[in-house]
């Protein structure tokens, strides 16, 4: 009695008990009014600039009520005539400004600022615009950015840098010049952007956009020369519902399926299948390491926001990362590999297209590697979003969708390759794999729960054969920077860590329909782990396809043939594109081109002194008009830093003396520039 | 506008970039003053040299070029030899502060755009306000304050400055930066 009287405040009259919110804006929402908001995100830090969430609060005036705490007593109106003018002014203004070609826009059908119009009952735009068109942006494999229809929330600027901890856009300028943007107004495809897309699963208009690559699909399936096969991600079979008003986390694979073939696939398969295969490579590599004395812990590598995140930022940890290539590529090789022979087909006239909850996956597909003399493994990549458009268009009434099945044998899969979809899910089902190699026994019981949560941050500690193995599993990167940190620091205590760049694993992907909330993962994540218990099956090792597959094809776990198609390798990667310091120059056409790498890496490792020890010994030894003295910002060779340049020859692991050295020797023996031959060479230009 | 040349005169000045990061512990919470003695060491913020300050203080580059954009003090571009700042806050606007910009726009051929000149020689601006309202309207060329200025006086201190440069060149002193004031403030 006594508690309800002391921490209760009214809402519009109405008590409303205050029960550990942080806001007014949660306790609002909880009284059942949905107050609107653009800038606010529960998992991310109050930033109070769109003002829509006004209320009046009494003896206090008008404030938002995402930046005021609750407190007892309050009394709290939430719609009065001033507030929905003002309300109603500042959409308006943010209408003024925008590109209003709302039937064209992706978004259209779940933009917050066309709903807010509609709800707030806008019939006219009382004001000029003032908006000068800026070109749109469609420089990443992945996102596509249009500043035109940005409405300054910052949503995506604190997802990018609290969640991902990354900061790849920001806002820049002031006034109404203000505009988010990356780095020096660079194309998002040249800087540091890891290609999750969480900025535009927060967006609440079309600024941020996923790069849709459906019409090249479409034209590829109507091309009857082409062979199309299609794989389907795990987690899109727990969020495709959603775009046709089924709840999150509703298993529709089956009408998936059946849409799929009704669009014209040739074959349709899940890459649940190559996820088996992935925990039975990932899980003798780990296995290995662990036994031979190989490099621990290791990383999962499925998840290809996550590996560029390491090539840029970690790239000393890459010997850590898993070898294995993630079950899209690994898929897309296999197929590429096995297919044609078996159709009596050619290679190129096989395509795959891959249906993912992900946008990374767009340009994992587009790496070079992942493909045979330029023909990519996986030819597009669709996100689930994007699937949801094809079915659209074409009509297919998705709800009432009789189910089909998958073909065979790529179709096959069990329960551990389901659950790739959860973060932690890699975890468990390598862990169902390598629990039963390392013992030799069979495993009974294969729920591992100590790996499963919601927390972006868990640990667990499983004995198996006596031995204990130290697991990590984290989501998102900033989580990643803090586990990935202590190993470079050499205090990581961990055998084998699960990361994952979006929350809650790849069913929070920014592929997935938007509006992504803690309870529509939670859903989603429900409905993978339900998948999982309703199959037979649930160890990759007990998929029998993928046993013939190793028979008939593949060879050994772990062999030569399977390091070709299912293994990779990492490079160490600039975080942003071509900025180099010119620190002495010379009108000398015949001058000797020396550039040291001031990246992180070889910063850390005294790059600054060999500069500065270069420059000093130039000036004080008078070869200004023969040296051409440059800082780079990565050479991506961060392995063996301080990288240093000088005539186009790598010379790792350098010192001032080393390099002063090598520039005395080369301007003695008048050998300048020219010791590249012939291949292209970024750093002395020839 | 094309890419100029960076003004970089070899080793002295990275070196005092690398002092005053160091001077300020190389803190992200330094990241304002490190701009400022950076922007004093090179009149302007190379792009390039903004990428070291993000890579040394361990901020993302958008946050750094975010930071230095939000500042009117900041320039991204390169500067003229000569820096004129024409005030038109209100005092001076209404003692007809415009057509003197207009004059001086006309004759550099500069305009609200490029605000320098080919040649590298005048950059012309507008500021807010000076806070010297009673002199009004107020031109400052480079750190020296004019009053009351009309269109007819600002173009003839612009062709003072021309004169005295055309005399250096011709006495061999060829200008190419002002020597004094180039120390760092240590």
């Amino acid at each position: 009695m006594n508690k309800a009287t002391e921490s209760t405040l009214t809402i519009d009259g109405r008590t409303v008990a205050i029960e550990g919110e942080q806001n007014l804006l949660e306790l609002v929402r909880k009284a059942n009014i949905d107050l609107p908001t653009f800038c606010y995100h529960s998992e991310l830090s109050v930033y109070g600039a769109c003002r829509l969430c006004l209320v009046q609060v009494e003896g206090r005036g008008i404030s938002g009520a995402c930046s005021t705490p609750p407190e007892p007593g309050l009394k709290v109106l939430t719609t009065t005539p001033e507030i929905r003018e003002i309300r109603k002014i500042a959409v308006e203004l943010l209408l003024a400004n925008h590109d209003q070609s709302c039937p064209t826009c992706s978004r259209s059908a779940n933009c917050q600022l066309q709903s807010l119009a509609q709800r707030l009952g806008i019939k006219k735009v009382r004001f000029k615009s003032v908006h000068q068109p800026v070109p749109l942006d469609e420089s990443s494999p992945s996102l596509v950015r249009d500043p035109n229809k940005c409405v300054l929330c910052g949503d995506c600027v604190r997802m990018c840098s609290e969640i991902q901890g990354i900061g790849a856009i920001d806002f820049s300028h002031r006034g109404h010049e203000v505009m988010v943007q990356p780095a020096f107004g660079k194309p998002l495809g040249e800087v540091e952007c890891v290609n999750c897309g969480q900025c535009a699963s927060v967006c609440p208009t079309g600024a941020l956009t996923i790069k849709s690559e459906v019409d090249k699909v479409w034209e590829l399936i109507a091309d009857k020369a082409k062979t199309v096969i299609v794989q389907i991600a795990p987690a899109v079979r727990v969020g495709l519902g959603e775009c046709f008003g089924l709840k999150p986390g509703e298993i529709t694979t089956g009408r998936i399926v059946a849409a799929l073939k009704h669009l014209g696939f040739n074959q349709v398969y899940d890459t649940s299948f190559a996820a088996d295969l992935t925990v039975i490579e990932e899980g003798t590599e780990f296995l290995e390491r662990k036994t031979q004395g190989g490099t621990l812990p290791m990383f999962t590598s499925c998840c290809p926001g996550w590996v560029k995140y390491t090539e840029q930022y970690f790239p000393e940890l890459l010997p850590n990362l898993s070898t294995c290539r993630s079950p899209q590529a690994m898929f897309g090789s296999l197929v590429k590999a096995m297919l044609p022979d078996q159709m009596k087909i050619e290679r190129k006239d096989l395509k795959v297209v891959a249906i993912m909850p992900c946008t990374a996956k767009k340009f994992e597909a587009q790496r070079p590697e992942m493909g045979v003399d330029g023909d990519p493994d996986v030819d597009y990549v669709l996100t689930t979003q994007e699937l949801a458009h094809m079915i659209q268009s074409a009509g297919i009434m998705f709800d009432t969708l009789q189910p089909e099945s998958f073909d065979m044998p790529f179709g096959f899969y069990t329960g551990a390759g389901v659950i790739f979809g959860n973060s932690g899910g890699v975890m468990e089902a390598v862990l169902r794999y390598a629990a039963e190699k390392a013992t030799g026994q069979r495993l009974e019981q294969v729920d591992f729960q100590q790996v499963r949560g919601d927390s972006g941050l868990r640990e667990a500690t499983i004995t198996v054969n006596g031995s204990e193995l130290k697991l990590a599993v984290v989501h998102g990167l900033r989580n990643a920077r803090v586990v990935a940190e202590q190993v470079r620091a050499g205090k990581s205590r961990y055998d084998l860590i699960e990361v994952m760049a979006c929350p809650g694993g790849c069913i929070g992907g920014a592929g997935q329909p938007v509006s992504t909330t803690r309870d529509t993962r939670a859903l989603r994540t429900k409905g993978l782990y339900h998948a999982d218990k309703m199959l037979q099956l649930h160890k990759s090792q007990d998929n029998v396809f993928i046993t013939e597959c190793y028979a008939k094809f593949l060879g050994d776990i772990g062999g030569e043939k399977a390091h070709h198609l299912l293994h990779t390798t990492y490079q160490s990667r600039r975080r942003i594109a071509d900025e180099s310091l010119a620190l002495m120059q010379s009108e000398n056409e015949d001058k000797l081109k020396v550039s040291v790498c001031l990246g992180t890496n070889c910063f850390l490792k005294g790059s600054q002194e060999v500069l500065n020890g270069v420059l000093r010994h130039g000036e004080q030894s008078g070869m200004e008009g023969k040296l051409d003295v440059r800082a780079g910002f990565c050479f991506e060779k961060c392995e063996s830093g301080p990288t240093v340049m000088i005539g186009g020859e790598h010379i790792p692991n350098c010192n001032a003396a080393k390099a002063i050295e090598e520039i005395d020797r080369r301007i003695e023996n008048d050998e300048p520039a020219g010791t590249c031959n012939g291949h292209s060479c970024n750093h002395c230009g020839k | 506008m094309a890419a100029l040349p960076i003004a970089v005169d070899g080793a002295e000045k990275f070196e005092n970039v690398c002092r005053i990061l160091s001077r300020f512990g190389r803190r992200p919470s330094g990241l304002i003053p490190i701009l400022q003695a950076i922007q004093h060491e090179y009149k302007y913020l190379p792009e390039e040299v903004l990428t070291f300050v993000a890579t040394s203080l361990d901020v993302p580059p958008a946050r750094v070029f975010g930071v230095a954009t939000f500042y009117a003090h900041f320039a991204l571009e390169p500067k003229g030899r000569h820096v004129i700042r024409i005030c038109d806050g209100t005092a001076c606007h209404v003692k007809q502060s415009l057509p003197v910009l207009n004059a001086l726009r006309a004759k550099l051929g500069t305009s609200e755009k490029n605000k320098t000149t080919l040649d590298m020689m005048f950059t012309l601006e507008t500021v807010a306000c000076l806070g010297a309202c009673g002199l009004a309207p107020v031109v400052v060329i480079d750190e020296q304050v004019y009053g009351q200025v009309t269109p007819e006086r600002a173009l003839g201190l612009v062709e003072d400055i021309k004169a005295a440069e055309m005399l250096m060149a011709t006495a061999g002193a060829i200008a190419t930066e002002q020597p004094a004031g180039e120390e760092c403030h240590e």
